[in-house]
């Protein structure tokens, strides 16, 4: 049993890539083997930022050989009269590659028996290089020197070892070898691989730690260590944390951490702007002391070793000091201009060229969330704060601030609001009108925030769908399907029930010109999309998703959402599928007679079925319909199953007395509204 | 740091020399006001068509908009890049640009050095491309960019640009609070030099630039560029694209451009580097491709099934 080593060597490929690059050379590599018979034992995987490699343990000697029979004509077809081959067989042989002698006969047919012999491991794997490395697929391309070929970044080496024998290949003009390259700095170009067996050593000895997870949890030892012998709470469980770990992994080979300071005075400065600073901007771990608080201390990584390490900290801190005196001539320069001051700035900002200024979208956001604040019955002291924080929400993009940290948006409103004297409730609405601000990200706790958010989303959607800026395939360059599922997650997480339909028509029609080519129904099934993305997210059948989120004549988004979630939950019921199979049988025939008709005259009447259904859809309280829960209206459609059933055996519907057959159709149109309270039931997929 | 500090000159003297020896040409900083070395037209036009192509030049480039009267520490309206392009871009260029480094002292053994992934864009010019900031011990002194389009062109052949930002790497080698502290040479400082022009340049840009001069200089220098686009005089009409792109800046630093005007003049100055691009390739074509040594190369381009085959009858 042989060992196989592959490694891609490349310039430094970007460090959200090289994770996801290891997996797919891994999978990439094992259909490869399949496609070829080739076994192996294991495969295991490396990757740096300049290189990916997979080492196949105890690899096969050659392919699997194998053989494959083949049924040719029956043997009345195959011989002629004097028992010689007719061209029907000579046929079939001819396109197996064989000849009438190797027919075996059995069963009345004639066989050929077709063996493809093993092929030996190392003609495989030169192939490798072809059809594994050739094919990897990523996010980023480019080109360079004079190819034409795309690749993430360029290929500078390639070393292609079974055992200690190099397979040749070439991948565009690179020719396979043994040598590799060690650490940019520590190592030097040309080092060889004695045989594929022992990669990892060779380049650890190179200062190289090849097995990624190997070298994160080294960064972790070393970082954790550092932070224990100062007394430093370093939480690397926080998602950004474990963001950061998995990117300082991959722009590092041989990871020294080390800790720099800064001076105290820069932790007046509010946490986010220190903390955004270390993290976003120098990929940085900040430390806290035991309540949480800041200190004035950081912790890196060098891609290297521990000699003149000081130079390194020396830098790392004048660079993030450099950034902390910014940040502290800003902090100190945006206290000294009012709320006001910038207002009259926005009123300049751009929102988008085709639609006009943040202020105007904040105007019209302050009306729709008025709007919104009486549908859901606030009280005045919500109501108030809902309209200082619509007329000043955005002034924050006008500070110093987030001019050089546009991360903090609405984190610095909230910051400077409370400075300049406005409730706390004002001020985190500001922070909140932009959450959630990723598809899992945190939705705003306030009510005030959650409205404020919900109307700056909205009208967002609806003047870029006027200025027809929709999105398309997987170009949503102004984040609106991000918007309209925050609108989505904000509406759920509340409870709202808010008639999303009736507000768009009225807002579009008090708004003019900015809103009037708004497609109302284009920008509700957008809406909708969302809310199918997210309940098929959440494991929901297809069909089910299909028939919960129909258009209704409200849009409740609550409501929509929560009845697919009850046609979801009663779907493995055993009575479910007869109860749709009833109902649906009763909305398709009232389907096919239009009638604005619902009343039903108990006196027209011609037997019991009829009266039974009567009395029992009377029994479901109409006039409450609407505010019953999906579940409720779900349990009492169900009851309907057997009288439904007894209806249709013992009464024929279209009978040639118009008057009977008006009423009947009155009665099933009564009951078909119910049902369309659960959506569109014809669309679930009955097996 | 570095024991012996060099200044500003030092540094530039040191990247010529080195650049030089890896087979840059040594060109002129370009006589017309440019935002980014890329905009000279030894980077933007001669990144066009299948040409060979190696330079090395400091480009002074100014971004109105940037001008802050000579008070930030690092803002300027006026800096200094030093520019490498080598066109194909060689398989070494990352091995080569480390060597430029330890040319200027930096001994990546003593620090730490990392191509962190940046990629560059520049739509008013129609240019992209993939690559990274390089970070020295955290500070960000270079950008290296491969480039994949050039007025809205795909390449031909992949130039490497190397752009060193001369005010950084001279504040990181002489460690000094304000780039107006930097030794320029002989002892003359930086802001002997620039500290007045900054402040005046930001008061004309800000202040006392005349916009309806501005206006018609646009519309002038337009329709000059799109006159000497139609003759085929590529290098004037590439002048008037960079007038026009710099009077441009000057009325955005102003703040007085309206939003779709904004917009529109962009489109303006994107259309006419589309056309000065594939005008550029149109004329170096009929010359044959005179730096085009290879003999495969010149077939592949120019031969009788090449992309840019000389057209029956002429």
């Amino acid at each position: 049993m042989s060992t196989f080593l592959l490694e891609i060597g490349l310039e430094e490929v970007p460090a959200h890539l090289v994770t996801s690059s290891r997996i797919q050379l891994v999978e990439r590599t094992t259909t490869f083997l399949a496609a070829h018979h080739l076994s192996v034992e294991q495969i295991k995987a490396y990757a740096t930022p300049r290189r990916l490699a997979v080492q196949l343990i105890n690899v096969a000697e050659q392919s699997e050989a194998l053989s494959e029979e083949k049924r040719g004509p029956s043997i009345e077809r195959a011989k002629d009269d004097n028992g010689g081959w007719t061209k029907a067989a000579q046929g079939f042989a001819r396109g197996q590659g064989a000849t009438p002698d190797d027919f075996e006969e059995r069963e009345g047919y004639v066989w050929l028996t077709k063996r493809t012999p093993g092929i030996s491991a190392s003609e495989i794997l030169a192939k490798i290089g072809d059809e594994v490395v050739m094919q990897m697929k990523f996010t980023t391309y480019m080109k360079w020197a004079n190819n034409d070929f795309l690749y993430v970044r360029p290929i500078r080496w390639v070393v292609a070892l079974l055992d200690s024998d190099v397979i040749n290949f070439n991948v565009l003009e690179v020719k396979t070898g043994r040598v590799t390259r060690g650490h940019r700095f520590l190592s030097n170009e040309h080092i060889e691989i004695p045989d594929a067996a022992s990669y990892v050593e060779t380049l650890q000895a190179q200062y190289v730690i090849a097995d990624a997870d190997a070298r994160k949890s080294k960064i972790r030892t070393q970082l954790e260590t550092i932070a224990t012998q100062n007394n430093w709470l370093l939480n690397l469980e926080s998602s950004a944390a474990e963001d950061l770990l998995e990117e300082v992994n991959n722009i590092v080979e041989w990871p020294t951490a080390f800790s720099g300071n800064f001076d105290n005075k820069y932790l007046e400065l509010p946490d986010e702007v220190l903390m955004t600073s270390m993290r976003e901007h120098q990929r940085f771990f900040y430390v806290t002391d035991e309540t949480g608080k800041l200190l004035p201390h950081f912790l890196s990584v060098r891609n290297g070793n521990v000699e003149n390490i000081d130079n390194v900290v020396a830098g790392n801190e004048k660079v993030l000091v450099a950034r902390l005196e910014d940040a502290e001539f800003f902090y100190h320069e945006d206290q000294q201009k009012t709320i006001a001051e910038n207002m009259e700035k926005v009123k300049k900002l751009v929102f988008h060229e085709k639609i006009g200024t943040v202020y105007e979208h904040m105007q019209r956001v302050g009306v729709l969330s008025k709007t919104l604040a009486r549908a859901l019955n606030f009280d005045d002291v919500k109501k108030n704060d809902l309209a200082r924080a619509s007329e000043i929400y955005k002034f924050d993009l006008m500070t110093g601030m987030v001019g050089e940290f546009d991360e903090l948006q609405g984190i610095m409103g909230e910051h400077y609001a409370k400075l300049f004297g406005e409730s706390d409730a004002v001020a985190i609405a500001i922070k909140e009108h932009y959450m959630p601000t990723s598809a899992t990200g945190k939705i705003a706790t306030t009510d005030v925030g959650a409205v404020l958010s919900i109307a700056d989303k909205l009208d967002t959607i609806v003047t870029f769908f006027s200025a027809n800026l929709i999105p398309s395939g997987s170009n949503d360059p102004y984040g609106l399907r991000r918007a309209a599922t925050g609108i989505v997650r904000t509406l759920q997480d509340k409870q709202w029930h808010v008639a999303l339909k009736p507000l768009l028509v009225n807002y579009v029609k008090s708004t003019g010109s900015v809103t009037k080519n708004a497609n109302l129904s284009a920008i509700i099934e957008f809406i909708l999309d969302r809310v199918r993305k997210l309940t098929l997210d959440n494991g929901i059948r297809q069909d089910i998703v299909a028939a919960g989120t129909t258009q209704t004549d409200d849009i409740d988004i609550v409501n929509i959402a929560a009845r697919t979630q009850v046609l979801s939950k009663h779907l493995n019921d055993v009575d479910f599928r007869d109860i749709i199979e009833a109902l649906t049988r009763v909305s398709r025939l009232a389907g096919k007679v239009e009638t604005d008709n619902r009343d039903v005259d108990a006196n027209l009447f011609e037997n019991q079925s009829e009266e039974a259904l009567f009395s029992a859809t009377k029994a479901i309280n109409l006039q409450t319909i609407n505010s019953q829960s999906s579940e409720d209206v779900y349990r009492s459609l169900s009851g309907l199953q057997d009288v439904i059933s007894n209806y249709f055996n013992a009464t024929m519907v279209n009978v040639d007395n118009e008057v009977v057959k008006n009423n009947r159709y009155a009665q099933l149109h009564q009951i078909s509204d119910l049902i369309s309270e659960l959506g569109d039931l014809e669309k679930i997929v009955i097996k | 740091m570095t024991n012996t500090k060099l200044s500003l000159q030092d540094i530039i003297l040191t990247l010529q020399q080195y650049w030089a020896q890896q087979g840059a040409n040594l060109m002129q900083a370009y006589d017309n006001e440019v935002g980014a070395g890329t905009q000279s037209p030894y980077t933007f036009l001669r990144a066009n068509g299948p040409e060979p192509w190696n330079a090395a030049y400091v480009q002074p480039s100014r971004r109105p908009a940037d001008g802050r009267y000579g008070d930030n520490p690092n803002r300027l309206f006026q800096h200094h890049q030093f520019q490498v392009v080598m066109k194909p871009s060689p398989s070494n260029i990352q091995e080569l640009y480390l060597g430029s480094l330890e040319a200027l002292g930096i001994k990546p053994l003593e620090h730490d050095i990392r191509f962190v992934e940046d990629n560059w864009e520049n739509p008013s010019m129609g240019a992209a491309g993939i690559g990274w900031e390089v970070w020295l011990d955290g500070m960000e002194v270079t950008q290296f960019t491969y480039f994949q389009q050039v007025g809205g062109i795909e390449v031909d052949s992949v130039t490497a640009e190397v752009t060193y930002g001369l005010e950084r790497l001279a504040s990181y080698i002489q460690d000094v609070p304000t780039v107006y502290d930097l030794e320029w040479g002989n002892g003359v400082l930086y802001g002997d030099i620039f500290k007045e022009p900054e402040y005046e340049h930001s008061k004309y840009a800000f202040e006392e630039s005349n916009q309806e001069l501005l206006l018609k200089h646009f519309d002038e220098f337009e329709e000059e560029a799109t006159h000497l686009l139609a003759l085929g005089l590529v290098h004037p009409a590439y002048d008037y694209i960079l007038k026009s792109s710099h009077v441009f800046n000057l009325l955005d630093a102003r703040g007085t451009v309206s939003v779709t005007e904004r917009a529109g003049y962009l489109h303006r100055i994107r259309t006419m580097a589309r056309r000065v691009s594939s005008v550029f390739i149109e004329e170096r074509a009929k010359l044959g491709f005179p730096l085009l040594k290879d003999a495969v190369l010149r077939d592949k381009y120019l031969g009788s099934k090449g992309k840019y085959a000389p057209k029956e009858g002429k």
